[in-house]
Formats: structure tokens, sequence, C-alpha cells
């Protein structure tokens, strides 16, 4: 068979978590990473603000207040052993990224200097507390750039821009995955002991988001198609955030430096709402905050946004307000220049969006779609599972956004993807190659390319009356507005009615690019059936879901049910139909109680 | 507003020379030059290709040349432009399609700089962080922000004449880890940059300063470089 590749490990994306799983996998097997784009340009590279570790570098913290906060910020939906594994994990994953070169910024003893970030407190005074460790407000463009640097020293193989299509299964275990290498066309087998997707999440479901074009669930789809479960697929969060319209995120940096939000009365609104930490509650509680003040009548010149205020004097006059202090108990001040240094993309993306200064000027934003708290199952080992007992699928794994092991629940913590997709990607990498180290090869079934080229053929021979743009812009119109911050029973299923439409619709799609190099439209056409396969998924595990929990918030069920809903959802895919199970959640220390900010 | 947008076109399965399509469009000024590419692709031409991933340029997929100057697509907005728009494949770099150039050149050089933080010495006693003083941490900040979209590199008529010139990139690369205070390379990484491959081929044009969407200083940063090679110090 021509374009055979062999390897122990194989892993699907490049980004933070697919770099530190080929890493580590790398070390103890023969290991190649995949990405349909150069590592460099994934998705890790947007993250901003910080990653979280109680260092206390600067004032007293502790990996027990982290855990807590994790969970009472995952909505008390997050299996606590696991969050407890990442938090205690988290000191020494930042300090290997120390180790590999990572330019943290610094205190002026040279130590990693930590800031701010919505949810992270200290769990005696409940004030916010300095955990999120940063490089500016690049902080995801230096992990992704040192972990890609350190594989290349390690040699690690890197296969750029193959998109990988499918899975295969042979006698219900990891056989590999099969490509498409985008400068050729050309189909690519990989024949592997072990599987890892690192694939990352799907905000391009939505109309106004913060993700990267390549954000379409790829993974997740594969999976599902393949008979796997998805786990907690109606948690999606949305960050307060977002550049109005664009969706371009601004980081809750802003706020850890001191800014604020502020509606089109001029008030600031978040006391209200958040008495404790205010502007820095956690993101679910922030949206839902600002789409109130918004239905209300309160946004901006009656538009669908309110104002953040980062200009100095502001910041200096609400610190004052809020008692806010430096560690050494003088009072909180900002110059223009020192917020110049710790968030100059914020800047530089202000004035090219928007032609605004934001130290003399507010910052129009609105909540936007960032980031997939559900995902494939896995266990804290990065193992996936697929039921309600926790079985372990031999030979395949999953790490990063991708997954969800459940570190995050019904709603993440700022901080908390980065130092997911290290401890992980990590772990994940290591228990691969182990076990590539005593597993057999599968035989590679006859024609292991079949199912790939049949999606393909699909694309290339529909009747041509339907464009895959105009499908791709109902979808995230839809999904938006109807399965978005809020939602009710009506407005779900009406997506889920017009979902079924699209796909419908989507059979009538055909490629008017009949070339084979570079077949970009081939692609975005496949993934669109990818999104809309996931979009089925959320529409209906939310629907499912008769509470308020976390990132999803129900118009006709407003309050939080543990008796009834403290558990995960599972979906599957049979016979066309999503089938919806049930996974206990891991409780240890914390039993759930109200969420107060 | 309405706009000329006029795009080379080269697909290898098809065509046997390249040649340039011109599509008439109505936008807001405010939109990225990115939107009227996904909007060609989408209602004209669905063949038209360009890489792109995050859109507000931090990933760097989708450097081109935009009325003849090297910029991000996603980062560069119509009213800056205007309503006359010329979009081209970089230069130096070979078309494979349309919009998109074989990028493996530019990443070659990139790796001959030994392109990752080398210090093989003990951690410290604590198992923690090496130190770095906030004035040591600034002194490489400004190459800290690359992000490999090829823009400086593609812009310099050095690299045109040939890519065996290690180009911008990776000298603001080799930048990067040399005037880091933690790493242990930069003798090595000088001698690489001191070859005829390297610094001396820079002729302070200023174009990859110009050309960088992150802003970074890049003739600058190439000049503390030679005086380094020259000097055989870095400080």
């Amino acid at each position: 068979m021509a374009n055979v590749h062999e390897f122990d490990v194989v892993v699907v994306g490049a980004g933070g978590s697919g770099l530190m799983a080929g890493l580590y996998a790398s070390r103890g097997a023969k290991t190649a990473v995949i990405s349909k784009l150069y590592p460099t340009r994934s998705h890790t590279g947007a993250a901003q603000g910080g990653i979280s570790a109680a260092f206390g570098n600067t004032e007293e913290d502790h990996p027990e207040w982290h855990t807590y906060d994790s969970v009472k910020g995952s909505d008390y939906l997050g299996d606590q052993d696991a969050i407890e594994f990442m938090c205690n994990e988290a000191i020494d994953a930042v300090l290997e990224l120390e180790h590999m070169g990572l330019p943290f910024d610094r205190t002026p003893e040279g130590r990693i200097l930590q800031r701010n970030f919505g949810g992270h407190t200290n769990n005696v005074t409940g004030k916010p507390v300095r955990r999120a460790c940063h490089a500016a407000d690049r902080t995801g463009h230096m992990i992704l750039q040192t972990l890609y640097q350190q594989c290349l020293k390690n040699k690690v193989n890197f296969f750029d821009e193959y998109q990988v299509l499918d899975f295969l299964v042979v006698n219900g275990k990891a056989a590999g995955v099969v490509a498409v290498e985008l400068a050729t066309g050309e189909l690519h087998t990989f024949h592997a002991k072990a599987v890892i997707f690192a694939t990352g999440g799907h905000g391009r479901v939505f109309e106004v988001t913060s993700n990267a074009y390549a954000y379409t669930g790829d993974g997740a789809a594969i999976l599902l198609r393949r008979g796997l479960p998805l786990e907690d697929m109606e948690f999606f969060q949305f960050h307060p955030t977002g550049i109005y319209k664009l969706g371009i995120l601004i980081t809750e940096g802003v706020r850890g430096e001191g800014g604020v939000l502020v509606n089109g009365k001029g008030e600031r609104f978040m006391p209200k709402y958040a008495p404790n930490v205010k502007d820095l509650a956690s993101r679910d509680v922030v949206s839902r905050a600002i789409y109130t003040e918004i239905r209300e009548g309160r946004g901006v010149n009656g538009q669908n946004y309110v104002y953040l205020d980062s200009r100095p004097e502001s910041i200096i006059k609400y610190a004052a307000e809020d008692g806010r202090t430096n560690s050494d108990g003088s009072p909180y001040t900002i110059t223009a220049e020192e917020l110049l240094k710790k968030l100059p993309d914020i800047v530089d993306f202000n004035r090219v969006y928007l032609g605004i200064d934001p130290m003399t000027q507010m910052m129009p934003i609105q909540p936007t779609a960032h980031y997939t708290m559900g995902g494939i199952p896995t266990n804290k080992f990065g193992e996936v599972v697929i039921d309600d007992k926790n079985t372990v699928f031999p030979g395949l794994y999953a790490a990063g956004e991708c997954a969800c092991v459940s570190v995050h629940g019904a709603n993440r913590l700022g901080t908390n993807s980065l130092l997911d997709l290290i401890v992980f990607g990590k772990h994940a990498g290591l228990r691969a190659a182990e076990y590539a180290r005593q597993a057999d090869f599968q035989k590679l079934p006859d024609d292991p390319t079949a199912e790939a080229r049949a999606q393909f053929d699909g694309l290339r021979s529909g009747s041509g009356k339907e464009n895959v743009f105009d499908i791709s812009r109902e979808m995230k119109k839809v999904m938006f507005e109807d399965v978005g911050i809020y939602r009710n029973e009506k407005g779900m299923k009406s997506a889920i009615e017009k979902i079924a439409e699209w796909k419908e619709r989507f059979k009538h799609v055909r490629i008017t690019d009949t070339g084979r190099v570079f077949n970009t439209e081939l692609l975005n056409a496949w993934e669109l059936g990818n999104m809309l396969e996931i979009s089925d998924v959320i529409a209906e595990c939310a629907l499912n879901r008769k509470e308020s929990r976390g990132g999803h918030s129900r118009e006709d069920f407003q309050k939080r049910d543990d008796v009834n809903w403290l558990k995960h959802t599972l979906a599957w895919k049979k016979n066309g139909k999503i089938e919806i199970g049930y996974k206990p959640v891991v409780i240890t220390k914390y039993q759930p109680k109200e969420r107060v900010y | 507003m309405q706009v000329t947008l006029k795009v080379f076109r080269y697909n290898p399965d098809v065509d046997k020379k390249w040649h340039y399509e011109t599509y008439n469009l109505d936008v807001e000024e405010t939109e990225r030059i990115l939107d009227l590419l996904e909007l060609v692709k989408g209602h004209y031409d669905g063949s038209l290709s360009f890489r792109r991933s995050c859109a507000h340029g931090v990933c760097g997929s989708d450097a081109m040349r935009i009325n003849g100057r090297n910029m991000l697509a996603c980062k560069t907005l119509v009213r800056d432009v205007g309503d006359k728009i010329t979009v081209e494949p970089l230069l130096g770099l070979k078309v494979m399609k349309d919009l998109i150039v074989d990028m493996e050149p530019f990443f070659d050089n990139y790796k001959k700089v030994l392109p990752y933080f080398i210090n093989d010495s003990p951690l410290p006693a604590d198992g923690k962080e090496r130190l770095q003083s906030p004035e040591e941490r600034a002194r490489f900040d400004d190459t800290t922000k690359c992000i490999l979209c090829a823009a400086c590199t593609t812009s310099c008529p050095s690299f045109w004449g040939s890519d065996d010139y290690l180009g911008p990139a990776a000298l603001v690369t080799a930048h990067r880890f040399i005037f880091d205070s933690r790493d242990e390379a930069a003798s090595e990484r000088l001698k690489i940059i001191s070859e005829t491959s390297g610094v001396a081929r820079c002729h302070t044009v200023y174009n990859c300063t110009m050309a960088c969407p992150r802003d970074i200083q890049i003739t600058k940063a190439i000049g503390e470089l030679k005086m380094a090679t020259l000097t055989g110090k870095v400080d």
C-alpha cells in the first residue's frame, strides 16, 4: 500500500497538548505529530492572560485553594479527583515550562510574576489572589513557541499540514489514523499502536467567537462517527469580553490588572452580581451579568454591548473603592506605560480593529464563544473512556480542549485551560508510550482509507444546489442565538429542526475545485460536516439538561438541580440519532453548595 | 462601500500560467482583507486558496502582499488600504497555489539557528525557576513576539537574491535566545550567524521592520547581533 507510515504513537494536533504529548511520547516510543496547520499556527497561541499555579510568589496561596476554586468554578460538575490532581501538578508543570526557557514576566526577585484572574481567590479572605503566571498578554504564544522549539530540539517527527480524517479501529483497539496531505491531496495511512487526539475545540459553530477558523471539532466528530461517546457537550463557555461583533478575545487579565465593566449609563455593574470579587467573578457569571444589563436596556446606545474600562485613572479610582493594595500593602496604582507593558497585544487589537486607544477610551465588548468544556471523555491519565463505568478504549488517548477529563465541569476558570494542556498532554504522552511498549500493532483493514474516501466522494458528487458558506453562516447564527448564553426549550427545539435541515442540505453540496493541490474548499466543506455533527450533539444535550449550571443557562429551568442533574452527560450517535446516557460526578472533599462570588 | 479586489490566481492542477482575477465587492470599511477573501471563496469561486486560522494577527498563517506590501490579511482592514486592493502571494518563496507559498525554505532557515532554549547546567537546588531579573527579561522581550509569518523574510532583497540567507525571522529567533540571560548557547549561535549566510547579508534596508505585523524592531535586533558577532560580547 502506498503512503503507509508506521509509528508506535501518533498524536493528532500540534497545539499545547499535542506538542506536550508528542514530546513525552517520543522519549519512550517512535512518535509522529500530525497537524492540519503548521504547529505554531495552533490556537494555543491565541491564549493571552496566563497559566495558573499556586506558587504564592507575591502572596499566600496553596494548591488546595486552587482546587477548591476550580471545583466551585465548575459549578460542582468537575471531577474532584482530577481537579485536585491537576492543581497539585500545576507548580511542577509551570516550572517545567520555565526550565524549557519560557520567558515568564518576573518579580523584582527574579521569580515568575503572577496576576489576578477571575474566580481565583484566597480561600480565607475570599479576595482575588495572584495565581496566573504570565508572559505579557501572550502567554499562550510563548507556551506554543517554547513547546514547538523543544520538540525540534528533541527531533520529534512532524507531519505539517496533514488533515486527519478518520480513526481506525481493529479488534476494538486503536490501529491508526487516515490523513490527507494538503499540499498534494494524497491520502496517507498512519499505522499506530496508540493514537492521541489533541485536536482542540469547536467554537466556530457559533457566530461570535474568539476561536480560530481551525476550531471545527474535527477530533470529536471523527470519534463520534466511529461510535464513541462525547461528554458534557452542552457546556460551552462564553467569555465575557470579546471585541463587539468581531469576537476577538480581550483577556480577563485586563480585569486582573484592575479594569472594570461599565454599562451604557456609565455605571460599574459587577458589584450587583458578585459583591465580593466583582469584575473578577467566574466567566459564566460575568457573561450573564453583561447580557442581563443589555436585556434590561442598559447596553451602550441601546446596542448589544457594554464597555470595558482600562483607563489608568479609572483603574486607580475603582481600586481605591475596592481597597485593593499591592503585596506590600500600599494602595494599588498603575500608569499607562506600565499597562502597555503588561497588555501590549490588547492595546494593539484595539488600535487595529476599532481604531481606539484603551488608555484613553473604553473598549466596546460583548460575550464571545470561547471554550469547549465538554469533549472526548478521558480519565486523568488521558486514556479515553467510553461508558459510565469508565471502561478504557485500548490505545486511544485525548488531551487538551478536545478532551473532557473533566476538570472544567460546567464552567472553566481562566488560566486553567493552559494548565490542562500541559498536565494532561504530558500524561497522555507518557501513558501512550507505555501502552505502545507492551502492545502489538493491530493488522490494518484491507482498505484503510475507504471511509475517508467515501466522505470526500460525497462532497464531490452532490447536486451542487447548496453552498457551504450559506449553510455555515446560518448554522453559526442560530447556534449563537438559540443555543448560546441563554437557552430555552422552544429555541433549542427549533435549532435542532434546523440542524436536521442543514444536514439534508449539506448532502447537496458539491465542491467546484476539482484539483488536488491545497483543495481548501474540500477541506472547509468536510469541516462543516463536523460542525453540523457537533452542533447537533450540543443542542440535543442542552435541551436534555433541565437545569442551569455553569455555562448552561436555561431560561425555563433557572436553578441548579443537584438532586436530578449532578451528573455528566454522555452522548452517542446511533443510527443517525443522538442517544444520551449519564455518568456520576466524582466528589471527594467538596460537597456542592450555592455559588456566590 | 464598493471595492475592487484583484487577486493573484494559480492552480497547478489547471493553469499553465498564473493570472489575476478581479472581483467587485460591496463591503464595510472595517472588514478585514481576510473577510473579503472568505467572501470571494464563499460566493464567487470556491477554489480560491489561502491559509488562515486565528483571524486576529497572532497565528501568522495569512501573510501576503496587499497593494505591494507584506501584511497579514486578518490584520489589515479595508480602510487601511482603500477601495482598490491587490492581493498577491509572498515573494521569494515558490507559489504552490493562489496565495499559498512553500514555507519549507523559511522553516529550514529557522531550524538552522538552534531555535530552542539550551541550558545544560543543573537546575537551582530548590528545584524552582532559574532566576531572571525584570531587566534581563526585558532585554529580549521584543524578539519573543515573533509569530513566524514570514512577512519580514520575504520582504528582504537579500532573501529574494538567495534563500540560503537565514533571513530576518531566523535572526530574530537567534536574538531571542542569544540575549536571554538563562541560555548557554550564545557562542554557538553567534558562530552560525557569522557565516556567509548570516548577518553579513543584512544591508539595513528596513523592509523587514516595516513589514513586521508584530512591530518588532527587527533591523535594530539584527544590528545588535552584528555588534555581538564583532565583539564576541552579549550585553
